[in-house]
């Protein structure tokens, strides 16, 4: 081999491996400029377009049987919550705690416990899925968000439901530590969502955010806001918190979580 | 030494899409491991049974210091410094799938990780698409990767020649050998739609627009160790691509791969 064709090799090598370098650190620096974010960003409507397109409003996540059911349900996020209130609620079995309904509806609701288990229920066993990568599968049981929504009756220009949690996830001593989250109407009127108040035939466990929690079997886990105390229509979310439609969602997560 | 002749090897497609497709590839790949370090665990089925994963990289505190096991079919392993722990004592120990060299961002941020791997899962669907279209199309698959019966037949000399780092000179030069057909065949049509249909077979949504996934992946998690596994083939064929490529003449595949002018060797002058 000549010299020239050494020289050539090891040029390429080089070049390789410092152009890898050169990418390692230009992605990292990338990832924090705006207007990258912006477009990878773009993905995300592109995907929930798609999505939408391709999943049909009735289209249900799949349901499991009793022999499915996960040994352990891993629980994440907050799994305790420590304002007051809330644990004043959690001693008595949350015998006085109600759910609030209002925003952009013409009837504002103030619904205990027992008032939601008076209504229409649904039982589904779905599997949960973490964005960290993990599945469970569990019994869920509550009532319809459309039934609440439909018991409130929404504004003609609310278009978004938010939920509003006793949990906080941030330690910044300000409103945006605690978790919030939004829907749309597609998955806010879909037959699989629920308000959940049972778990594996038990009160859904703190852990697992008693009294209430979201369920949004097309979405990701972070979507199903735990510890409910509030429920909000809007018209936008723009204004809320970050302006992202959910706590993760301010840290970049996806609003649409369906992937 | 004799002058080879020159042909027009890779057509523009080809070249265009080889060089997106790998770039896409490098960015998935390392904002996939970005993605699998938020739980470095992989399980059979519709859901994790954390107690029983197939492979699980994990930390595990040893007196004072950390140690990284690796259980791979209940296998335990000491990976200390590879997977499950990096970073010692004295720098503070990292818990960790993969180094975090080799992850998109470089540190652990899953929510950016998502992002590229989403945005360049998009980019990845429609330069495989453009791709394969034009393959079908144009006849790129037929007449330049299905392997014809004798070269079927003949494998075990390819194979044999290969592994003595002999190539193809002359005529037998100028198309791809049965090796790299199949090789590049079952990148195509297997590994890379497999990724796909893989990754679409872990979203939510996807799985309630279209229920057969599950049933064809064998649920969820089945549908993630696919994924990775998919992933880990395709990495194994780089590497022995770009070894073919280094020691089949780097500098001439390089080009053709470019310019797409490829320099035959003749055959050896025979008596």
């Amino acid at each position: 081999m000549s010299p020239r064709r050494i020289d050539r090799r090891n040029f390429l090598m080089r070049g390789m491996a410092l152009s890898g370098t050169a990418l390692l650190a230009g992605c990292d620096e990338l990832s924090s400029r705006p207007w990258v974010r912006r477009i990878l960003d773009s993905a995300e409507t592109l995907t929930r377009i798609t999505q939408r397109a391709l999943l049909s409003p009735d289209a249900l996540a799949r349901e499991f049987g009793e022999d499915d059911l996960s040994k352990t349900f891993r629980a994440n996020g907050s799994v305790r919550v420590d304002d007051p209130a809330y644990l004043a609620h959690a001693a008595n079995g949350f015998a006085d705690w109600k759910l609030e309904v209002g925003g952009l509806v013409e009837n504002p609701l103030q619904l205990s416990l027992a008032d939601l288990r008076a209504m229409p229920s649904r039982t589904q066993i779905t599997r949960h899925d973490c964005v960290e990568g993990w599945s469970c599968i569990g019994k869920w049981k509550g009532v319809p968000l459309s039934a609440v929504l439909e018991r409130a009756r929404l504004k003609p220009n609310a278009r978004y439901i938010v939920f509003y949690c006793a949990d906080k996830l941030g330690r910044t001593g300000t409103e945006a530590d605690f978790y919030y989250e939004s829907i749309g109407f597609e998955d806010a009127f879909h037959a699989q969502t629920i308000l959940a108040y049972d778990m594996n035939d038990q009160a859904l466990p703190i852990p697992h955010g008693a009294p209430l929690r979201l369920r949004v079997e097309r979405q990701l886990g972070y979507k199903m806001a735990k510890y409910m105390m509030r429920i909000a229509a809007v018209e936008s979310f723009a204004g809320i918190r970050g302006g992202r439609g959910g706590y993760w969602e301010d840290y970049g997560y996806e609003w649409y979580a369906g992937i | 030494m004799k002058q080879g002749e020159v042909i027009y090897r890779h057509s523009r497609t080809v070249r265009l899409t080889h060089w997106i497709n790998a770039l896409v590839l490098l960015v998935l790949l390392m904002s996939g491991l970005q993605i699998f370090n938020a739980h470095p665990a992989l399980y059979l089925g519709h859901a994790s049974d954390f107690d029983h994963p197939i492979l699980a990289m994990k930390a595990v505190r040893d007196g004072e210091a950390m140690r990284g096991v690796t259980t791979v079919f209940g296998h335990r392993y000491d990976t200390t410094g590879v997977f499950g722990v990096g970073g010692d004592a004295e720098s503070g120990y990292q818990r960790r799938g993969f180094t975090w060299s080799m992850t998109l961002p470089g540190y652990r941020d899953l929510a950016t990780g998502r992002r590229w791997h989403f945005f360049f899962a998009w980019l990845f669907l429609f330069n495989g698409l453009l791709y394969l279209l034009w393959s079908f199309w144009s006849g790129h698959l037929r007449r330049d990767l299905t392997p014809s019966e004798p070269e079927l037949k003949h494998i075990g000399t390819s194979l044999w020649d290969h592994l003595r780092f002999r190539f193809p000179k002359g005529d037998e030069a100028k198309r791809y050998n049965v090796l790299q057909k199949l090789a590049y065949l079952i990148v195509v049509l297997v590994l890379l739609p497999l990724m796909l249909l893989s990754g679409l077979g872990m979203s939510p949504g996807m799985d309630a627009a279209f229920p057969w996934l599950l049933d064809v992946m064998g649920g969820r998690q089945s549908a993630r160790t696919i994924h990775f596994i998919s992933a880990s083939l395709i990495v194994l064929f780089f590497v022995v691509h770009i070894v073919m490529v280094l020691v089949s003449g780097a500098w001439n595949n390089l080009r053709s791969m470019i310019t797409g002018r490829y320099v035959v060797e003749p055959a050896e002058d025979k008596p």
